[in-house]
């Protein structure tokens, strides 16, 4: 068992920390020039031959900078639908894509072509006008889309499953960077700032909930990792990681913004500074795709629904996902 | 990364899971713990098939009696004797702190005395540091340690004792210049609980058993031998031992709520679950997964750098109160016939003793005040608060 990245994948956390500190809203090509459009793209198709694992060091990144542009709706939803041609498309930074599972479709500012689900297959939609709506987190829109029809068939709709799995585990990973920035932002808040004469950090009333937000971090973050392998594997586990992941990291990330908010005192309620864009962002990605609730409500499921077996090792919960060799 | 066994790790796992299928007795398997642990010879004889078969101190050194392995083998370990649902060793106190604070402050008679006979569960160890007037201010520590003639003289009271009553040995930390304060001045001794002079009196707790003791130490002769670590340098001496009741416990930890989960999901599909209570049930099997991956990755780094990372500090404070949780859950699921005890109550009553047991999960070993000072300060960085 080794649960710990390689030497290459920390560069590449290393590598994409410095840059988007340096260009947060880096543009499409700039992110293709870097190959991260790429990274699980095989080598045949220009891509870096990779695995979800190096995506998934990008997600936390791209959350953690709240990068505004389609990574995730290109490379988390839309990916696994693409046929070869389109892939390396991608992976050269030409095109950008979104999927529309439902009414409200994710980055159509941004997005250059447009998936569609359509009765057993997924297909490109052509001809759509997109409306943009209003939203709450400016960094990812949600619009919607009227008339078009499904044109190129790109893929079996049996593809669904795993678009659900990465998507579920690329939100909780955003979810990590996202409450990483925020803990961030009240460390160092609560170090400098002083109060009744002392820096406001020796009091417990503040250094308790901080410290607590650090815990649901690093739980948030081993959930994720553990999803992230999964899906990179195509473990069994993958589906119940995924849901896991994200149910646990995305209201772990919005209540790590709500400390810091609080923790920041009246600054932290202000448009200036950036932690309502974070706190936004959490909330969007804990509404999106399926909220905390309604995936319990799937894994409450498969814990108590499913057949069950006589005595002690009557429970379906998986003993280890470390068995086997 | 791999989450996977290693060849050899699943050949590990599949040879232990084979010998607990062999040897656990039945009426040890889902054993409820508290102080049932102490009653009868059935735990140590216990404690002893699992020091014979080479499970018991896996990765202390082959030299004491340990099984000289990697850490990764303590991990499978626990976690398939959760999965068996099969009693911890008896030896709680000797194998998570005696031992490595021997093994890293003891002389080498020390080692040679004591660590085989803890391993085997010949011999059970107690923990002597919290005092009437020293609880979370360890520093506070009073019981003195005066020299005299060659030998040391010990007097005191020390209080939360587990396993006193049935100790042979004392891990105590005491005094030994009077005009000392706080940190220094302090001296770290091994004494034999059966010298005369120490008498040990049970405190009967909120489940109405008696865990934990009072110890009163009246003119204890302990030889000068038996100091651990330099005379004064107790303070340092007795952070080791923290570190290793906080630090090495994760699995350990992790195993427990493994079980509880275990139980609770199946108490769940008997007795029926509201979708308010499913929603919680589900949520605590996530908590319990998180610890699991935190635990993982902990090992991980500590395997790979030899450094512990700060996922590490968290285990205990994330358990304790997942413990609390989970037992009150349950409470909730055994709806009317919650009141009910023991013989009188659904399952013999594991549900209300484990409930009552928990609410001392968070004041044990560090309360989780304490813990979170050191979150705050140690990994956060944030200022002292003291």
């Amino acid at each position: 068992m080794d649960f710990t990245f390689t030497p290459e994948q920390e560069d590449l956390r290393e590598q994409a920390r410095a840059f988007l500190a340096e260009h947060p809203q880096a543009s499409w090509r700039e992110l293709a020039d870097l190959g991260w459009t790429g990274v699980s793209i095989s080598e045949e198709d220009g891509g870096a031959g990779l695995s979800f694992l190096e995506e998934a060091v990008l997600f936390e990144e791209l959350g953690r900078a709240l990068h505004h542009g389609p990574y995730f709706s290109t490379i988390a939803l839309a990916l696994p639908a693409l046929p070869d041609d389109l892939r390396s498309e991608v992976a050269a930074g030409e095109t950008r894509w979104t999927l529309a599972l439902g009414p409200l479709v994710t980055d159509l500012d941004t997005a250059d072509r447009i998936a569609m689900v359509g009765g057993d297959g997924i297909y490109e939609l052509e001809g759509a006008d997109r409306e943009l709506l209003q939203t709450s987190d400016e960094t990812r829109p949600l619009g919607v889309l009227r008339g078009g029809e499904p044109g190129l068939r790109l893929s079996d709709s049996g593809v669904l499953e795993e678009i659900r799995r990465r998507a579920l585990a690329a939100l909780a990973l955003e979810a990590c960077g996202v409450a990483r920035r925020a803990l961030e932002y009240a460390l160092e808040y609560v170090t400098t700032r002083e109060q009744f004469g002392k820096t406001i950090g020796v009091y417990q009333a503040i250094s308790h909930p901080l410290a607590d937000s650090y815990m649901r971090l690093e739980l948030a973050r081993s959930l994720s990792l553990w999803a992230a392998w999964c899906v990179a594997e195509d473990d069994e586990q993958a589906p119940v990681a995924a849901a896991a992941a994200k149910a646990y990291a995305a209201e772990a990330a919005v209540g790590v913004c709500e400390a810091a908010i609080q923790a920041h005192g009246g600054i932290g309620f202000t448009w200036e500074h950036e932690l309502h864009r974070l706190y936004k962002r959490a909330l969007w990605i804990e509404s999106f795709l399926a909220s905390g609730t309604r995936l319990r409500a799937d894994i409450a499921a498969t814990l108590l629904d499913g057949a069950s077996t006589s005595g002690s090792s009557a429970s379906p919960v998986p003993v280890s996902v470390t068995e086997g060799g | 990364m791999d989450l996977r066994d290693t060849p050899e790790e699943a050949a590990f796992r599949a040879e232990l899971r084979a010998w607990l299928e062999e040897n656990l007795p039945d009426n040890l398997q889902g054993h409820r713990g508290g102080a049932a642990r102490f009653e009868g010879p059935e735990m140590r004889a216990w404690s002893r098939a699992l020091y014979d078969a080479g499970y018991a101190g896996l990765t202390w050194p082959k030299e004491y009696g340990g099984g000289g392995a990697p850490y990764t083998h303590q991990a499978i370990f626990l976690e398939e004797m959760a999965r068996a649902e099969a009693p911890p060793h008896i030896g709680v106190i000797g194998l998570g702190m005696a031992g490595p604070t021997i093994m890293a402050h003891g002389t080498e008679e020390q080692k040679s005395r004591h660590l085989a006979p803890t391993l085997s569960a010949e011999e059970i160890w107690c923990q002597g540091f919290s005092e009437p007037g020293a609880g979370s201010d360890l520093a506070g520590v009073r019981t003195s340690a005066r020299i005299d003639d060659g030998h040391f003289v010990v007097d005191g009271q020390k209080v939360w004792s587990s396993f006193a009553h049935i100790a042979d040995w004392c891990l105590l930390l005491t005094r030994n210049d009077p005009d000392s304060t706080r940190h220094a001045g302090l001296t770290y001794l091994i004494v034999d609980m059966h010298s005369p002079g120490v008498e040990v009196r049970p405190l009967r707790q909120i489940t109405g058993e008696a865990e934990f003791n009072e110890i009163f130490f009246t003119g204890v002769e302990v030889p000068a031998e038996n100091v651990l670590g330099e005379v004064g340098g107790g303070w340092q001496v007795a952070m080791t031992t923290l570190l290793h009741e906080r630090g090495t416990l994760g699995f350990a930890l992790q195993a427990v709520l493994e079980v509880q989960i275990k139980k609770l999901v199946g108490l769940a599909r008997d007795r029926g679950a509201d979708p308010l209570q499913r929603d919680r049930v589900a949520q605590e099997w996530i908590e319990l997964q998180a610890l699991r991956f935190t635990n993982a990755r902990a090992l991980s780094q500590l395997v790979k750098t030899g450094i512990p990372g700060p996922e590490g500090s968290v285990a205990k404070l994330v358990w304790s109160e997942a413990n609390q949780r989970v037992t009150k859950l349950a409470l909730e699921l055994l709806g009317p016939d919650a009141p009910l005890a023991d013989a009188n109550a659904p399952y013999g009553g594991y549900w209300q003793h484990q409930q009552l047991r928990s609410r001392g999960n968070t004041i044990e070993a560090g309360t989780s005040e304490i813990l979170r000072n050191i979150i705050a300060e140690r990994v956060l960085g944030l200022p002292r608060s003291r």
